[in-house]
Protein backbone atom coordinates (compact mmCIF):
# COMPACT_ATOMS: atom_id res chain seq x y z
CA UNK A 1 0.00 0.00 0.00
CA UNK A 2 2.93 2.29 0.65
CA UNK A 3 3.84 1.96 -3.02
CA UNK A 4 0.53 3.52 -4.05
CA UNK A 5 1.00 6.45 -1.77
CA UNK A 6 4.61 7.11 -2.73
CA UNK A 7 4.25 6.62 -6.49
CA UNK A 8 0.86 7.93 -7.51
CA UNK A 9 2.25 9.36 -10.75
CA UNK A 10 3.74 6.16 -12.15
CA UNK A 11 1.04 3.60 -11.48
CA UNK A 12 -1.82 3.50 -13.95
CA UNK A 13 -3.75 0.97 -11.92
CA UNK A 14 -3.19 0.63 -8.15
CA UNK A 15 -0.68 -2.10 -7.31
CA UNK A 16 -2.40 -5.04 -5.68
CA UNK A 17 0.70 -7.11 -5.04
CA UNK A 18 3.48 -5.79 -2.82
CA UNK A 19 6.98 -5.25 -4.17
CA UNK A 20 6.40 -2.59 -6.81
CA UNK A 21 8.89 -0.15 -5.34
CA UNK A 22 11.55 -2.79 -4.80
CA UNK A 23 11.32 -4.46 -8.22
CA UNK A 24 11.08 -1.16 -10.09
CA UNK A 25 13.93 0.25 -8.02
CA UNK A 26 16.26 -2.69 -8.68
CA UNK A 27 15.43 -2.77 -12.41
CA UNK A 28 15.81 0.96 -12.98
CA UNK A 29 19.01 1.13 -10.94
CA UNK A 30 20.52 -1.74 -12.91
CA UNK A 31 19.41 -0.44 -16.33
CA UNK A 32 20.77 3.02 -15.52
CA UNK A 33 24.10 1.84 -14.17
CA UNK A 34 24.86 -1.07 -16.52
CA UNK A 35 23.19 0.01 -19.77
CA UNK A 36 22.32 3.72 -19.96
CA UNK A 37 25.35 5.22 -18.23
CA UNK A 38 28.07 3.53 -20.37
CA UNK A 39 26.09 4.02 -23.60
CA UNK A 40 25.60 7.73 -22.97
CA UNK A 41 29.22 8.02 -21.87
CA UNK A 42 30.25 6.88 -25.35
CA UNK A 43 28.27 9.71 -26.93
CA UNK A 44 29.60 12.20 -24.39
CA UNK A 45 33.16 11.09 -25.08
CA UNK A 46 32.84 11.38 -28.85
CA UNK A 47 31.17 14.79 -28.43
CA UNK A 48 34.55 16.11 -27.29
CA UNK A 49 35.66 15.91 -30.92
CA UNK A 50 34.92 18.90 -33.11
CA UNK A 51 32.44 18.27 -35.90
CA UNK A 52 35.21 18.30 -38.51
CA UNK A 53 37.33 15.81 -36.52
CA UNK A 54 34.31 13.57 -35.99
CA UNK A 55 33.46 13.68 -39.67
CA UNK A 56 37.05 12.88 -40.61
CA UNK A 57 37.13 9.90 -38.22
CA UNK A 58 33.91 8.34 -39.47
CA UNK A 59 34.45 9.00 -43.20
CA UNK A 60 38.08 7.93 -43.47
CA UNK A 61 38.32 5.92 -46.76
CA UNK A 62 39.37 2.76 -44.93
CA UNK A 63 36.43 3.11 -42.53
CA UNK A 64 34.04 3.78 -45.42
CA UNK A 65 35.26 0.59 -47.09
CA UNK A 66 34.59 -1.29 -43.85
CA UNK A 67 30.95 -0.04 -43.81
CA UNK A 68 30.49 -1.35 -47.36
CA UNK A 69 31.98 -4.75 -46.47
CA UNK A 70 29.94 -5.07 -43.25
CA UNK A 71 26.57 -4.00 -44.66
CA UNK A 72 26.80 -6.01 -47.89
CA UNK A 73 28.07 -9.16 -46.14
CA UNK A 74 25.34 -8.82 -43.50
CA UNK A 75 22.70 -8.54 -46.25
CA UNK A 76 23.93 -11.69 -48.00
CA UNK A 77 24.13 -13.50 -44.64
CA UNK A 78 20.59 -12.44 -43.75
CA UNK A 79 19.29 -13.71 -47.08
CA UNK A 80 21.07 -17.02 -46.52
CA UNK A 81 19.82 -17.41 -42.95
CA UNK A 82 16.23 -16.57 -44.02
CA UNK A 83 16.32 -19.29 -46.70
CA UNK A 84 18.08 -21.91 -44.55
CA UNK A 85 15.97 -20.91 -41.52
CA UNK A 86 12.74 -21.35 -43.50
CA UNK A 87 13.88 -24.80 -44.62
CA UNK A 88 14.93 -25.95 -41.14
CA UNK A 89 11.82 -24.55 -39.40
CA UNK A 90 9.58 -26.17 -42.02
CA UNK A 91 11.24 -29.56 -41.78
CA UNK A 92 11.35 -29.67 -37.96
CA UNK A 93 7.73 -28.51 -37.49
CA UNK A 94 5.90 -30.29 -40.32
CA UNK A 95 7.49 -33.71 -40.46
CA UNK A 96 8.21 -36.43 -37.98
CA UNK A 97 11.44 -38.23 -38.84
CA UNK A 98 14.23 -39.97 -36.97
CA UNK A 99 16.66 -37.41 -35.56
CA UNK A 100 14.16 -34.54 -35.61
CA UNK A 101 14.64 -33.69 -31.92
CA UNK A 102 18.42 -33.81 -32.26
CA UNK A 103 18.25 -31.49 -35.26
CA UNK A 104 15.95 -29.14 -33.35
CA UNK A 105 18.40 -29.01 -30.41
CA UNK A 106 21.44 -28.52 -32.67
CA UNK A 107 19.87 -25.45 -34.30
CA UNK A 108 20.77 -23.48 -31.14
CA UNK A 109 24.45 -24.45 -31.42
CA UNK A 110 25.50 -21.12 -32.97
CA UNK A 111 24.09 -19.31 -29.90
CA UNK A 112 25.81 -21.65 -27.44
CA UNK A 113 29.17 -22.02 -29.19
CA UNK A 114 31.55 -19.11 -28.45
CA UNK A 115 31.99 -17.00 -31.57
CA UNK A 116 35.79 -17.29 -31.44
CA UNK A 117 35.46 -21.08 -31.57
CA UNK A 118 33.05 -20.81 -34.50
CA UNK A 119 35.45 -18.50 -36.33
CA UNK A 120 38.48 -20.72 -35.73
CA UNK A 121 36.63 -23.86 -36.81
CA UNK A 122 35.03 -22.36 -39.91
CA UNK A 123 38.35 -20.86 -41.00
CA UNK A 124 40.13 -24.23 -40.73
CA UNK A 125 37.20 -26.02 -42.41
CA UNK A 126 37.10 -23.57 -45.31
CA UNK A 127 40.85 -22.93 -45.72
CA UNK A 128 42.28 -24.09 -49.10
CA UNK A 129 43.58 -27.24 -47.37
CA UNK A 130 40.46 -27.79 -45.22
CA UNK A 131 37.81 -30.50 -45.46
CA UNK A 132 35.39 -28.27 -47.34
CA UNK A 133 37.75 -25.57 -48.61
CA UNK A 134 39.76 -27.95 -50.82
CA UNK A 135 36.73 -28.55 -53.08
CA UNK A 136 36.34 -24.84 -53.63
CA UNK A 137 40.09 -24.36 -53.98
CA UNK A 138 40.07 -26.89 -56.82
CA UNK A 139 37.77 -24.62 -58.82
CA UNK A 140 39.66 -21.50 -57.76
CA UNK A 141 37.25 -20.12 -55.16
CA UNK A 142 38.74 -18.72 -51.98
CA UNK A 143 36.41 -18.72 -48.97
CA UNK A 144 38.44 -18.47 -45.76
CA UNK A 145 40.54 -15.31 -45.42
CA UNK A 146 38.34 -13.66 -48.07
CA UNK A 147 34.94 -11.99 -48.43
CA UNK A 148 32.84 -15.21 -48.70
CA UNK A 149 34.26 -16.29 -45.33
CA UNK A 150 32.74 -13.20 -43.69
CA UNK A 151 29.32 -14.03 -45.15
CA UNK A 152 29.53 -17.65 -43.95
CA UNK A 153 30.64 -16.66 -40.44
CA UNK A 154 27.75 -14.16 -40.20
CA UNK A 155 25.28 -16.76 -41.52
CA UNK A 156 26.43 -19.28 -38.94
CA UNK A 157 26.17 -16.95 -35.94
CA UNK A 158 22.73 -15.58 -36.91
CA UNK A 159 21.12 -18.81 -38.13
CA UNK A 160 18.91 -19.60 -35.07
CA UNK A 161 17.00 -16.27 -35.14
CA UNK A 162 14.84 -17.05 -38.20
CA UNK A 163 14.23 -20.67 -37.21
CA UNK A 164 13.16 -19.76 -33.68
CA UNK A 165 10.77 -16.97 -34.77
CA UNK A 166 9.22 -19.12 -37.52
CA UNK A 167 8.67 -22.35 -35.59
CA UNK A 168 5.85 -21.16 -33.27
CA UNK A 169 4.00 -19.51 -36.18
CA UNK A 170 4.24 -22.68 -38.28
CA UNK A 171 3.06 -24.73 -35.30
CA UNK A 172 -0.01 -22.55 -34.80
CA UNK A 173 -0.85 -22.50 -38.49
CA UNK A 174 -4.35 -23.90 -38.83
CA UNK A 175 -4.42 -27.10 -40.84
CA UNK A 176 -8.05 -26.37 -41.76
CA UNK A 177 -7.06 -23.34 -43.82
CA UNK A 178 -4.63 -25.45 -45.80
CA UNK A 179 -7.20 -28.19 -46.28
CA UNK A 180 -9.84 -25.68 -47.33
CA UNK A 181 -7.44 -24.35 -49.98
CA UNK A 182 -6.83 -27.89 -51.19
CA UNK A 183 -10.53 -28.72 -51.47
CA UNK A 184 -10.97 -25.51 -53.43
CA UNK A 185 -8.53 -26.94 -55.94
CA UNK A 186 -5.30 -25.11 -55.09
CA UNK A 187 -2.08 -26.89 -56.05
CA UNK A 188 0.70 -27.49 -53.51
CA UNK A 189 2.83 -24.63 -54.80
CA UNK A 190 -0.20 -22.31 -54.81
CA UNK A 191 -0.96 -23.24 -51.19
CA UNK A 192 2.61 -22.47 -50.17
CA UNK A 193 2.91 -19.14 -51.97
CA UNK A 194 -0.64 -17.83 -51.47
CA UNK A 195 -1.77 -19.34 -48.15
CA UNK A 196 1.20 -20.28 -45.98
CA UNK A 197 3.92 -17.78 -46.91
CA UNK A 198 1.81 -14.62 -46.29
CA UNK A 199 1.17 -15.68 -42.70
CA UNK A 200 4.90 -16.26 -42.21
CA UNK A 201 5.99 -12.82 -43.42
CA UNK A 202 5.86 -11.00 -40.04
CA UNK A 203 7.97 -13.73 -38.42
CA UNK A 204 10.34 -13.76 -41.40
CA UNK A 205 10.79 -9.98 -41.13
CA UNK A 206 11.40 -10.16 -37.36
CA UNK A 207 13.86 -13.05 -37.63
CA UNK A 208 15.57 -11.52 -40.65
CA UNK A 209 15.96 -8.15 -38.93
CA UNK A 210 17.42 -9.80 -35.83
CA UNK A 211 19.86 -11.73 -38.04
CA UNK A 212 20.85 -8.54 -39.84
CA UNK A 213 21.45 -6.59 -36.60
CA UNK A 214 23.46 -9.48 -35.19
CA UNK A 215 25.51 -9.82 -38.39
CA UNK A 216 26.32 -6.10 -38.45
CA UNK A 217 27.85 -6.38 -34.98
CA UNK A 218 29.42 -9.82 -35.25
CA UNK A 219 33.10 -9.74 -34.39
CA UNK A 220 34.62 -12.93 -32.94
CA UNK A 221 33.66 -15.28 -35.74
CA UNK A 222 34.34 -12.74 -38.48
CA UNK A 223 37.83 -11.56 -37.51
CA UNK A 224 39.14 -15.11 -37.35
CA UNK A 225 38.01 -15.98 -40.87
CA UNK A 226 38.11 -12.65 -42.74
CA UNK A 227 41.86 -12.30 -43.24
CA UNK A 228 41.35 -8.61 -42.32
CA UNK A 229 42.87 -7.04 -45.43
CA UNK A 230 42.45 -3.23 -45.32
CA UNK A 231 39.82 -1.90 -47.75
CA UNK A 232 38.70 -5.43 -48.69
CA UNK A 233 37.85 -7.67 -45.75
CA UNK A 234 37.83 -5.41 -42.70
CA UNK A 235 34.49 -5.08 -40.89
CA UNK A 236 33.50 -1.93 -38.99
CA UNK A 237 33.85 -3.50 -35.52
CA UNK A 238 37.44 -4.32 -36.40
CA UNK A 239 38.09 -0.67 -37.34
CA UNK A 240 37.33 0.29 -33.72
CA UNK A 241 40.02 -2.17 -32.70
CA UNK A 242 42.51 -0.88 -35.24
CA UNK A 243 42.02 2.70 -33.98
CA UNK A 244 42.43 1.54 -30.36
CA UNK A 245 45.72 -0.12 -31.22
CA UNK A 246 46.87 3.15 -32.80
CA UNK A 247 45.87 4.86 -29.50
CA UNK A 248 43.33 6.94 -31.45
CA UNK A 249 40.69 6.61 -28.73
CA UNK A 250 38.42 9.48 -29.89
CA UNK A 251 38.40 8.13 -33.47
CA UNK A 252 37.55 4.66 -32.15
CA UNK A 253 34.70 6.13 -30.10
CA UNK A 254 33.43 8.07 -33.11
CA UNK A 255 33.24 4.90 -35.25
CA UNK A 256 31.55 3.12 -32.34
CA UNK A 257 28.80 5.78 -32.20
CA UNK A 258 28.06 5.26 -35.91
CA UNK A 259 27.68 1.50 -35.44
CA UNK A 260 25.67 1.91 -32.23
CA UNK A 261 23.27 4.48 -33.73
CA UNK A 262 22.72 2.31 -36.80
CA UNK A 263 21.81 -0.78 -34.80
CA UNK A 264 19.63 1.16 -32.32
CA UNK A 265 17.73 2.79 -35.20
CA UNK A 266 17.21 -0.62 -36.81
CA UNK A 267 15.95 -2.01 -33.51
CA UNK A 268 13.42 0.81 -33.05
CA UNK A 269 12.33 0.53 -36.70
CA UNK A 270 11.67 -3.16 -36.08
CA UNK A 271 9.53 -2.33 -33.00
CA UNK A 272 7.45 0.17 -34.97
CA UNK A 273 7.03 -2.34 -37.79
CA UNK A 274 6.07 -5.10 -35.37
CA UNK A 275 3.45 -2.83 -33.79
CA UNK A 276 1.96 -2.13 -37.23
CA UNK A 277 2.05 -5.74 -38.35
CA UNK A 278 0.46 -6.98 -35.13
CA UNK A 279 -2.36 -4.44 -35.46
CA UNK A 280 -2.82 -5.44 -39.11
CA UNK A 281 -2.99 -9.11 -38.16
CA UNK A 282 -5.46 -8.48 -35.36
CA UNK A 283 -7.79 -6.52 -37.62
CA UNK A 284 -7.51 -9.21 -40.29
CA UNK A 285 -8.15 -12.01 -37.82
CA UNK B 1 3.00 -33.31 -37.49
CA UNK B 2 3.07 -36.34 -39.74
CA UNK B 3 5.34 -39.02 -41.08
CA UNK B 4 6.57 -37.95 -44.50
CA UNK B 5 5.06 -40.06 -47.27
CA UNK B 6 6.00 -38.65 -50.63
CA UNK B 7 9.46 -38.42 -52.17
CA UNK B 8 9.51 -34.64 -52.24
CA UNK B 9 8.91 -34.51 -48.49
CA UNK B 10 11.84 -36.83 -47.92
CA UNK B 11 13.87 -34.68 -50.31
CA UNK B 12 13.12 -31.57 -48.23
CA UNK B 13 14.11 -33.37 -45.03
CA UNK B 14 17.27 -34.62 -46.72
CA UNK B 15 18.14 -31.10 -47.82
CA UNK B 16 17.51 -29.70 -44.31
CA UNK B 17 19.55 -32.40 -42.62
CA UNK B 18 22.30 -31.99 -45.23
CA UNK B 19 22.58 -28.26 -44.59
CA UNK B 20 22.58 -28.85 -40.82
CA UNK B 21 25.32 -31.47 -41.10
CA UNK B 22 27.45 -29.19 -43.25
CA UNK B 23 26.95 -26.06 -41.12
CA UNK B 24 26.57 -27.45 -37.59
CA UNK B 25 27.81 -31.04 -37.27
CA UNK B 26 30.93 -30.85 -39.43
CA UNK B 27 32.44 -27.94 -37.42
CA UNK B 28 31.84 -29.88 -34.18
CA UNK B 29 33.49 -33.00 -35.61
CA UNK B 30 36.43 -30.89 -36.77
CA UNK B 31 36.94 -29.34 -33.31
CA UNK B 32 37.20 -32.70 -31.57
CA UNK B 33 39.25 -34.33 -34.36
CA UNK B 34 41.79 -31.52 -34.26
CA UNK B 35 41.91 -31.46 -30.45
CA UNK B 36 42.63 -35.19 -30.44
CA UNK B 37 44.95 -35.19 -33.48
CA UNK B 38 48.02 -35.47 -31.25
CA UNK B 39 46.54 -38.24 -29.12
CA UNK B 40 45.18 -38.17 -25.59
CA UNK B 41 48.58 -37.50 -24.00
CA UNK B 42 49.11 -34.30 -25.95
CA UNK B 43 45.55 -33.25 -25.12
CA UNK B 44 46.21 -33.82 -21.42
CA UNK B 45 49.53 -31.95 -21.67
CA UNK B 46 47.83 -29.02 -23.41
CA UNK B 47 45.06 -28.98 -20.81
CA UNK B 48 47.49 -28.93 -17.89
CA UNK B 49 49.46 -25.95 -19.25
CA UNK B 50 49.49 -23.09 -16.76
CA UNK B 51 48.00 -20.56 -19.16
CA UNK B 52 45.16 -22.94 -20.05
CA UNK B 53 44.29 -23.54 -16.39
CA UNK B 54 44.44 -19.83 -15.68
CA UNK B 55 42.17 -18.97 -18.61
CA UNK B 56 39.68 -21.64 -17.52
CA UNK B 57 39.70 -20.32 -13.95
CA UNK B 58 39.18 -16.72 -15.08
CA UNK B 59 36.36 -17.73 -17.45
CA UNK B 60 34.56 -19.59 -14.65
CA UNK B 61 35.08 -16.66 -12.25
CA UNK B 62 33.48 -14.28 -14.75
CA UNK B 63 30.51 -16.63 -15.21
CA UNK B 64 30.08 -17.18 -11.46
CA UNK B 65 29.97 -13.43 -10.82
CA UNK B 66 27.82 -12.56 -13.85
CA UNK B 67 25.05 -15.14 -13.60
CA UNK B 68 23.65 -14.30 -10.10
CA UNK B 69 23.64 -10.55 -10.82
CA UNK B 70 21.70 -10.99 -14.04
CA UNK B 71 19.41 -13.56 -12.47
CA UNK B 72 18.33 -11.16 -9.71
CA UNK B 73 17.97 -8.29 -12.16
CA UNK B 74 16.03 -10.46 -14.63
CA UNK B 75 13.57 -11.62 -11.99
CA UNK B 76 13.08 -8.09 -10.65
CA UNK B 77 12.44 -6.68 -14.12
CA UNK B 78 10.12 -9.52 -15.18
CA UNK B 79 8.15 -9.21 -11.92
CA UNK B 80 7.91 -5.44 -12.27
CA UNK B 81 6.66 -5.35 -15.87
CA UNK B 82 4.25 -8.29 -15.59
CA UNK B 83 2.58 -7.66 -12.21
CA UNK B 84 1.93 -3.90 -12.39
CA UNK B 85 0.48 -1.38 -14.81
CA UNK B 86 2.63 1.73 -14.68
CA UNK B 87 3.93 4.53 -16.87
CA UNK B 88 7.29 3.68 -18.41
CA UNK B 89 6.61 -0.05 -18.57
CA UNK B 90 7.17 -0.24 -22.33
CA UNK B 91 10.24 1.94 -22.00
CA UNK B 92 11.82 -0.53 -19.55
CA UNK B 93 11.17 -3.50 -21.86
CA UNK B 94 12.66 -1.54 -24.77
CA UNK B 95 15.77 -0.42 -22.89
CA UNK B 96 16.57 -3.98 -21.87
CA UNK B 97 16.93 -4.89 -25.57
CA UNK B 98 19.79 -2.40 -26.08
CA UNK B 99 22.51 -4.98 -25.28
CA UNK B 100 21.02 -7.30 -27.94
CA UNK B 101 21.38 -4.60 -30.58
CA UNK B 102 24.82 -3.40 -29.45
CA UNK B 103 27.85 -4.85 -31.20
CA UNK B 104 30.14 -6.47 -28.59
CA UNK B 105 33.09 -4.29 -29.59
CA UNK B 106 30.95 -1.17 -29.18
CA UNK B 107 29.88 -2.43 -25.73
CA UNK B 108 33.54 -2.81 -24.78
CA UNK B 109 34.21 0.69 -26.09
CA UNK B 110 31.38 2.12 -23.92
CA UNK B 111 32.99 0.67 -20.80
CA UNK B 112 36.45 1.74 -21.89
CA UNK B 113 35.41 5.41 -22.07
CA UNK B 114 33.86 5.22 -18.59
CA UNK B 115 36.48 3.28 -16.65
CA UNK B 116 39.61 3.59 -18.82
CA UNK B 117 42.50 5.94 -18.07
CA UNK B 118 41.21 8.50 -20.56
CA UNK B 119 37.65 7.96 -19.43
CA UNK B 120 35.23 9.74 -17.13
CA UNK B 121 36.06 7.84 -13.94
CA UNK B 122 39.49 6.47 -14.91
CA UNK B 123 41.65 9.14 -13.22
CA UNK B 124 39.62 9.06 -10.03
CA UNK B 125 39.74 5.26 -9.86
CA UNK B 126 43.46 5.00 -10.56
CA UNK B 127 44.23 7.61 -7.86
CA UNK B 128 42.60 5.13 -5.48
CA UNK B 129 44.49 2.18 -6.99
CA UNK B 130 41.37 0.57 -8.37
CA UNK B 131 41.96 -1.02 -11.75
CA UNK B 132 38.93 -2.00 -13.79
CA UNK B 133 40.06 -1.82 -17.41
CA UNK B 134 42.77 -4.35 -18.41
CA UNK B 135 41.80 -6.36 -15.29
CA UNK B 136 39.12 -8.86 -14.35
CA UNK B 137 36.52 -6.39 -12.99
CA UNK B 138 36.24 -4.81 -16.46
CA UNK B 139 35.71 -8.25 -18.02
CA UNK B 140 32.95 -8.99 -15.51
CA UNK B 141 31.25 -5.62 -16.12
CA UNK B 142 31.08 -5.95 -19.92
CA UNK B 143 29.92 -9.54 -19.60
CA UNK B 144 27.09 -8.42 -17.30
CA UNK B 145 26.13 -5.83 -19.91
CA UNK B 146 26.16 -8.29 -22.82
CA UNK B 147 24.20 -11.03 -21.01
CA UNK B 148 21.73 -8.81 -19.11
CA UNK B 149 18.62 -9.34 -21.30
CA UNK B 150 18.44 -13.16 -21.36
CA UNK B 151 16.73 -14.04 -18.04
CA UNK B 152 14.21 -11.19 -18.35
CA UNK B 153 13.50 -11.97 -22.01
CA UNK B 154 12.75 -15.62 -21.24
CA UNK B 155 10.63 -14.87 -18.13
CA UNK B 156 8.50 -11.95 -19.36
CA UNK B 157 6.38 -13.72 -22.05
CA UNK B 158 5.86 -16.72 -19.74
CA UNK B 159 4.75 -14.60 -16.76
CA UNK B 160 2.48 -12.59 -19.05
CA UNK B 161 0.60 -15.71 -20.16
CA UNK B 162 0.34 -16.91 -16.55
CA UNK B 163 -1.36 -13.69 -15.41
CA UNK B 164 -1.46 -12.95 -11.66
CA UNK B 165 -4.71 -14.46 -10.41
CA UNK B 166 -2.98 -17.03 -8.24
CA UNK B 167 -0.75 -14.34 -6.72
CA UNK B 168 -3.84 -12.31 -5.85
CA UNK B 169 -5.48 -15.31 -4.23
CA UNK B 170 -2.35 -15.89 -2.15
CA UNK B 171 -2.46 -12.24 -1.07
CA UNK B 172 -6.08 -12.47 0.11
CA UNK B 173 -5.12 -15.61 2.03
CA UNK B 174 -2.62 -13.50 3.95
CA UNK B 175 0.70 -14.27 2.26
CA UNK B 176 3.30 -11.51 2.15
CA UNK B 177 5.28 -10.50 -0.94
CA UNK B 178 8.22 -12.85 -0.43
CA UNK B 179 5.95 -15.78 0.37
CA UNK B 180 3.99 -15.12 -2.83
CA UNK B 181 7.19 -15.07 -4.86
CA UNK B 182 8.79 -18.18 -3.33
CA UNK B 183 5.68 -20.35 -3.00
CA UNK B 184 3.41 -19.25 -5.87
CA UNK B 185 5.37 -17.57 -8.67
CA UNK B 186 8.72 -19.35 -8.52
CA UNK B 187 7.34 -22.91 -8.80
CA UNK B 188 5.51 -21.87 -11.97
CA UNK B 189 8.58 -20.41 -13.66
CA UNK B 190 11.46 -22.42 -12.20
CA UNK B 191 12.41 -24.37 -15.34
CA UNK B 192 12.24 -21.26 -17.51
CA UNK B 193 14.38 -19.43 -14.96
CA UNK B 194 16.98 -22.21 -15.01
CA UNK B 195 16.88 -22.09 -18.80
CA UNK B 196 17.63 -18.37 -18.60
CA UNK B 197 20.49 -19.04 -16.21
CA UNK B 198 22.01 -21.63 -18.56
CA UNK B 199 21.67 -19.27 -21.53
CA UNK B 200 23.27 -16.42 -19.56
CA UNK B 201 26.07 -18.70 -18.47
CA UNK B 202 26.76 -19.95 -22.00
CA UNK B 203 26.97 -16.40 -23.34
CA UNK B 204 29.12 -15.28 -20.39
CA UNK B 205 31.61 -18.08 -20.95
CA UNK B 206 31.86 -17.44 -24.69
CA UNK B 207 31.86 -13.64 -24.84
CA UNK B 208 34.64 -12.37 -27.07
CA UNK B 209 34.35 -8.93 -28.70
CA UNK B 210 33.59 -6.80 -25.66
CA UNK B 211 36.03 -8.69 -23.46
CA UNK B 212 38.75 -8.29 -26.10
CA UNK B 213 38.43 -4.48 -25.82
CA UNK B 214 38.64 -4.21 -22.04
CA UNK B 215 40.95 -7.13 -21.26
CA UNK B 216 44.23 -5.95 -22.75
CA UNK B 217 44.92 -9.66 -23.47
CA UNK B 218 47.63 -10.19 -20.90
CA UNK B 219 48.75 -13.83 -20.74
CA UNK B 220 48.08 -15.48 -17.36
CA UNK B 221 46.21 -12.37 -16.20
CA UNK B 222 43.30 -11.26 -18.33
CA UNK B 223 42.95 -14.00 -20.98
CA UNK B 224 39.61 -15.78 -20.90
CA UNK B 225 39.25 -19.04 -22.84
CA UNK B 226 37.73 -17.44 -25.99
CA UNK B 227 40.54 -14.86 -26.05
CA UNK B 228 43.07 -17.64 -25.55
CA UNK B 229 41.67 -19.46 -28.60
CA UNK B 230 42.37 -16.41 -30.74
CA UNK B 231 45.74 -15.69 -29.16
CA UNK B 232 47.01 -19.25 -29.67
CA UNK B 233 45.73 -19.28 -33.24
CA UNK B 234 47.55 -16.00 -33.96
CA UNK B 235 50.73 -17.56 -32.57
CA UNK B 236 50.26 -20.53 -34.95
CA UNK B 237 49.73 -22.89 -32.01
CA UNK B 238 46.71 -24.39 -33.73
CA UNK B 239 46.68 -27.66 -31.75
CA UNK B 240 46.58 -25.81 -28.42
CA UNK B 241 43.96 -23.43 -29.84
CA UNK B 242 41.76 -26.41 -30.68
CA UNK B 243 42.24 -27.81 -27.18
CA UNK B 244 40.78 -24.62 -25.71
CA UNK B 245 38.12 -24.65 -28.43
CA UNK B 246 37.16 -28.25 -27.56
CA UNK B 247 36.84 -27.30 -23.90
CA UNK B 248 34.46 -24.48 -24.85
CA UNK B 249 32.57 -26.72 -27.29
CA UNK B 250 32.00 -29.26 -24.49
CA UNK B 251 30.50 -26.52 -22.31
CA UNK B 252 28.33 -25.37 -25.24
CA UNK B 253 27.04 -28.90 -25.86
CA UNK B 254 26.27 -29.32 -22.16
CA UNK B 255 24.33 -26.03 -22.21
CA UNK B 256 22.35 -27.21 -25.24
CA UNK B 257 21.46 -30.48 -23.49
CA UNK B 258 20.41 -28.73 -20.27
CA UNK B 259 18.48 -26.14 -22.24
CA UNK B 260 16.39 -28.62 -24.18
CA UNK B 261 15.76 -30.64 -21.01
CA UNK B 262 14.53 -27.50 -19.20
CA UNK B 263 12.36 -26.40 -22.11
CA UNK B 264 10.78 -29.84 -22.07
CA UNK B 265 10.17 -29.66 -18.30
CA UNK B 266 8.65 -26.17 -18.55
CA UNK B 267 6.35 -27.33 -21.37
CA UNK B 268 5.23 -30.24 -19.22
CA UNK B 269 4.62 -27.86 -16.33
CA UNK B 270 2.45 -25.67 -18.59
CA UNK B 271 0.56 -28.72 -19.88
CA UNK B 272 -0.10 -29.87 -16.30
CA UNK B 273 -1.32 -26.40 -15.32
CA UNK B 274 -3.71 -26.35 -18.27
CA UNK B 275 -4.95 -29.88 -17.59
CA UNK B 276 -5.47 -29.20 -13.88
Amino acid sequence: MAAIASRPLLLIRPAVLPGFGLSLGVSSFFITLIILFPVSALFAYSAELSLAQYWQAVTDPRVLASYRVTVSAALYATLASVLIGLLLAWVTVRYDFPGRRLLDTLIDLPFALPTAVAGLTLSVLLAPSGWVGQWFDAVGIKIAYAYPGIVIAMTFTSLPFVVRTLQPVLQDFAKEVEEAARTLGASRTQIFWRVILPTLIPALVTGGAQSFIRSLGEFGAVVMIAGNIPFRTEVSSLMIFVRLQEFEYPAAAAIATVILLTSLLLMFALYVLQGRVLRWQRSAG
Amino acid sequence: MKRPQQWHQWALIGLGVGVAVLLLVLPLVLIFTRALSGGWELLAANLSEGFMQHALGLTLLVAVLTVPVNMIFGIALAWCVTQYQFRGRRLLTTLIDIPFATSPVVAGMCYLVVYGMEGLLGQWLSSRDIQIIFAWPGIVLVTIFITSPYVARILIPLMQTHGNDEEHVALTLGANGWQIFWRVTLPKIKWALLNGVVTTNARAVGEFGSVAVVSGTIMNQTLTLPLLVEQLNNDYKVAAAFTAAALLACMALLSLLLKSFMEWRQERLEALALGG
